[in-house]
């Protein structure tokens, strides 16, 4: 077993990179994450690991630096957030195609216009269909855990993930963190191999021009369609669960620590109301429903750790005996509503087609401090709407003044 | 829970009490958070920390508005931040002053329960730099009994390195000199 050391969630980033034995980074620095290439170069500089440090010059570069290395069989990491994350959306769908298992950490902040270092969830939210996974951390454990997982899970999927982690609230708050050792780590994560590599010895051609039709390759065998190949990633989300399940499974035996639910539950079971977050808004949730309990409302809170792929079945079974919904969103879909709001309603359609009242509250863009007695004050107010019958058109903004 | 609120400015240490303290409270098997006021950084300018030190592990992240225990590492903040802002009822306010209480009282209308040090020239003394961190927090011990002196010094030793024997000593004196108000 490791330590309990007190970390940032930017050093707890780091620190799982260094565990996972990253052999390319691609450091380019932005608020909030810039302390993530900081500690490791640091690392690399004091011989603690050996990895190809790549200063690049923007976030387009970094992730073309992550692709290129990966091509060649490498484990690679580089970490971003907001307007950087942004600045790469052509080459994350790159990588997504391509199929290259690269991990990065994403400290979640607001974008411009105007300006804000601050935290919500718009950046890695608008990245949703770039056909990247995506996991979100409640708290600077799940951080140095998701990161490592992220590995095991991306290098068996083919498919590259996104660790989103809250800016500042995590990426800067230092709170206790129970580390693994190198040798733990190196028993779970075994080197990464592939036979999908660029190698001058065999010569192959990767990723060029294919049209509408399955062709001929050079030996005479059938090539997929650009359809073909992108069918072949939603297959491989569609079928993505067991190998999610069986790498959490192997890292519970391993540290204690479950993530094989997708799901976080807090108090959930025997819930008529229901918080439904992301991030680390389900820990302040979580604070929220023990005020609300103590009032005699069986509250609970249901938070996903998983976005992409999305949990529909699981999410849908979870809120299923609760009457009224809290969907309270760091992120909105200018022009409709917060997108965890539209999905869970879709998931509910496909599954069983529950109506409960579910109302979507869009809450601390551009880093407005998120309390529980706000949540708090949601609930109760949600909880009025709902007894008379109320059905939310508009996602209701909390808190912005003016 | 208790919860503590430093304020200091822009590369006085204000981030490194915090998180001493709550690497603190973690050697004393308490959960400890600390974090900045969130932000650009500026060297100079008026800056908070913020600690929360618990028995349960501690699920909020908000700000810290009601602060038990507020400590002001830098003097001059005096006249332009109302330090004493949502201090809980019965709490304590640690100054780095080398005025007396009377003269604190009457100069800032401070109502709160002090606790006085002269950080400054303690740190001066000790280290030969202006920085007032480690030395507040003996003064934070004296005024608070939060966390024993002895959970203080590995984290000192990990942070400082070669200068935690003065880091050390300038904490400790602090904590013999903290006038506390009975």
């Amino acid at each position: 077993m490791g330590q309990t050391l007190i970390m940032t969630g930017t050093q707890a980033a780091a620190l799982a990179a260094r565990l996972s034995r990253v052999q390319v980074i691609a450091a380019y620095p932005i608020t909030p994450q810039s302390k993530i290439p900081e500690v490791l170069s640091e690392y690399v500089e004091s011989g603690q690991l050996k990895a190809e440090l790549v200063r690049v010059e923007s976030e387009h570069s970094a992730m073309t630096v992550c692709i290129s290395a990966s091509m060649v069989g490498a484990r690679v990491f580089t970490a971003t957030a907001a307007n950087g994350l942004a600045y790469m959306h052509e080459q994350l769908h790159w990588a997504a195609g391509a199929r290259l298992p690269i991990v990065m950490p994403v400290t979640n902040r607001g974008l411009g216009a105007p300006w804000t270092i601050l935290n919500d969830m718009q950046d890695t939210i608008a990245q949703r269909d770039t056909g990247w996974m995506q996991f979100y951390c409640m708290n600077n454990q799940e951080v140095l855990d998701q990161t490592i997982l992220g590995y095991k899970i991306a290098e068996q999927l083919l498919i590259p993930v996104m660790i989103c982690f809250d800016g500042f609230r995590l990426s800067h708050t230092v709170m206790p963190v129970e580390t693994l050792t190198e040798k733990e780590v190196d028993g779970f994560l075994p080197p990464y191999k592939t036979p999908y590599k660029i190698d001058p010895q065999n010569p192959v051609n990767m990723n060029p021009v294919v049209l509408t039709d399955p062709i001929p390759d050079p030996h005479g065998e059938l090539c997929p369609s650009y359809m073909g190949f992108r069918h072949r990633l939603q297959e491989t989300f569609e079928n993505a669960w067991p190998t999610i399940q069986a790498a959490t499974r192997e890292f519970t035996q391993l540290t204690g620590r479950s993530y094989e639910d997708c799901l976080y539950r807090y108090q959930a079971d025997d819930a008529e109301m229901l918080f439904v977050t992301m991030g680390s808004l389900s820990s302040e949730a979580t604070e929220a429903v023990d005020a609300l309990r103590a009032g005699g409302t069986r509250a609970g809170v249901i938070g996903l750790r998983v976005f992409r792929p999305f949990p529909a079945a699981t999410l849908a079974q979870a809120v299923s005996r609760a009457k009224i919904l809290l969907v309270v969103e760091k992120a909105i879909s200018y022009g409709y509503e917060g997108a965890l709001n539209t999905e869970l309603k879709a998931a509910l359609f496909h599954e069983n087609g529950n109506r409960p009242a579910i109302f979507n509250t869009i809450v601390g863009l551009g880093g407005k401090d998120v309390k529980p007695k706000d949540l708090e004050q949601i609930a109760r107010e949600s909880a009025q709407e709902a007894s008379k019958g109320t059905v939310q058109t508009h996602p209701r903004w909390f808190g912005y003044g003016i | 829970m208790v919860e503590i609120r430093f304020h200091g400015r822009g590369g006085q240490g204000a981030v490194t009490s915090a998180e001493l303290t709550a690497l603190a409270a973690i050697e004393e098997g308490k959960y400890g958070q600390a974090f900045p006021s969130f932000g650009p950084e500026r060297r100079g300018a008026p800056v908070m920390a913020f600690v929360r030190v618990s028995d349960e592990p501690i699920r909020t992240r908000e700000k810290v508005y009601e602060p038990n225990i507020v400590v002001v590492l830098d003097p001059t903040l005096l006249s332009i931040v109302n330090v004493e802002a949502g201090l809980r009822e019965g709490g304590i306010v640690v100054l780095n002053t080398s005025k007396s209480e009377d003269q604190v009282r009457k100069e800032t209308g401070i109502k709160a329960r002090l606790a006085l040090v002269d950080a400054s020239h303690i740190a001066m003394d000790t280290m030969r730099v202006p920085i007032t961190n480690t030395t507040m927090l003996g003064a934070l011990l004296k005024a608070t009994g939060l966390i024993k002196m002895d959970s203080l010094k590995a984290p000192i030793e990990n942070r400082f390195g070669p200068i935690a024997q003065k880091n050390v000593n300038a904490c400790a004196r602090a904590f013999e000199e903290t006038k506390v108000e009975g």
